[in-house]
């Protein structure tokens, strides 16, 4: 594969906070984040009841966000993952097109590694373009992200647009410290539905 | 539309008495009235994936929201789920998943085979309550049993129907 071997080190966005400017005005929005990096990075934005940070179940992210678009539809629900994981669930941005759910927006932090595992290069440090491939999959509303001024936009767009929306925003690569959320799943999932559904939601 | 089977139409009643309105599949010739029957209900919300595993995400998803579903695959598509079963398993989420054989019974086709015979093993290696049904007349009972324990008691269910009962297919041959 073609490599631009260290161009993600000079990417002048940072994932901390771009994350950060992007949850700020969340309102009341779901969230869910993508495993490694991103779950970290949305935990380190502050941890909220209602996000739902995966440990594992790769390439599910936008599945995940899809369900709970669907089943929530007055809610926004924002997807954050990585680009390892999105490349392994490539398919469901074709199910979110079949699907095209107008309060689910899918962010991708994409710093073209596989962060957890020691910095490989995922294939977006190639050639592949994960925007170009969402906008081909049938989501409309695309954004690439690369620069201060692009994340301004892409934070009132979250916020203003209809979805499906997808933001492809390259990142640094670079290990940050772990800031890790609730790892036990039954209990994120319970705490979850408390706080959407209400007690008779984990008691019935 | 293809009107269901008289089984068919009785999987499409126990997902309603049940509530589970978010029908995803990735289609098999099997489940094609029970389909049909959830596409033509205004209140059903059905589900095209490109991969059996992507369902097991979406109706995580939907429980976390409050809805309730379940998945149609076939048998090959059961091993595209192995490590998505993890959600269910790790969270305890509901899952039914609604399975028509191949390769089980009368198949033509050996590249349906490695899959229908190990579809039962893999999914209880995984974690997941398996019921077979071999005739029409127990298959309201059995998704019936398996909806209860998935929606009542957070448990990943399958139910696998029988190539003999769905018939097999034979292009002919």
């Amino acid at each position: 594969m073609s490599v631009e071997s260290s161009r993600s080190e000079q990417y002048p966005l940072r994932r901390r906070e771009v994350v950060g400017r992007l949850l700020a005005d969340r309102g009341d929005a779901l969230v869910v984040a993508g495993l490694g990096a991103p779950a970290w990075d949305v935990t380190a934005a502050g941890d909220d009841p209602l996000n739902f940070p995966l440990w594992g179940a790769m390439g599910g992210a936008v599945s995940m966000g899809l369900g709970l678009a669907l089943a929530q539809p007055r809610r926004r629900v924002i997807v954050i993952t990585g680009d390892g994981e999105m490349l392994m669930g490539l398919g469901s941005l074709a199910t979110v097109a079949a699907c095209q759910p107008s309060n689910l927006a899918i962010v991708v932090l994409d710093n073209e590694r596989y962060g957890e595992t020691g910095m490989q290069h995922t294939h977006t440090a190639g050639d592949t373009d994960l925007v170009a491939i969402a906008g081909a999959a049938g989501i409309s509303r695309v954004h690439r992200v690369l620069t201060g001024e692009h994340l301004n936009d892409a934070c009132v767009h979250l916020v203003q647009d209809t979805g499906p929306m997808f933001f492809g925003v390259k990142v640094r690569a670079e290990a940050l410290p772990l800031v890790l959320p609730p790892k036990d799943g039954a209990w994120l999932k319970d705490r979850f539905r408390l706080a959407l559904l209400g007690e008779s939601s984990v008691n019935g | 539309m293809n009107e269901p089977a008289s089984w068919q139409q009785d999987i499409f009643d126990v997902l309603m008495d049940h509530d589970m309105r978010m029908v995803a599949y990735v289609p098999d010739a099997g489940h094609i009235g029970l389909i049909d029957a959830c596409q033509s209900d205004p209140d059903v919300t059905t589900v095209p994936l490109t991969t059996e595993e992507e369902g097991i995400a979406l109706l995580s998803g939907a429980w976390l929201g409050g809805a309730r579903g379940a998945l149609l695959m076939q048998s090959s598509g059961a091993g595209n789920c192995m490590n998505m079963l993890s959600l269910a398993k790790v969270c305890r989420f509901p899952l039914l998943m609604l399975i028509t054989m191949r390769g089980q019974w009368g198949e033509f086709n050996p590249w349906q085979v490695p899959m229908g015979q190990t579809t039962a093993e893999m999914l209880k290696l995984a974690g997941v309550i398996t019921f077979g049904v071999d005739d029409g007349g127990d298959v309201r009972d059995t998704v019936g049993a398996a909806a209860r324990m998935s929606v009542h008691g957070n448990a990943a269910t399958a139910v696998l129907i029988s190539q003999r009962l769905l018939g097999a297919k034979t292009f002919g041959n």
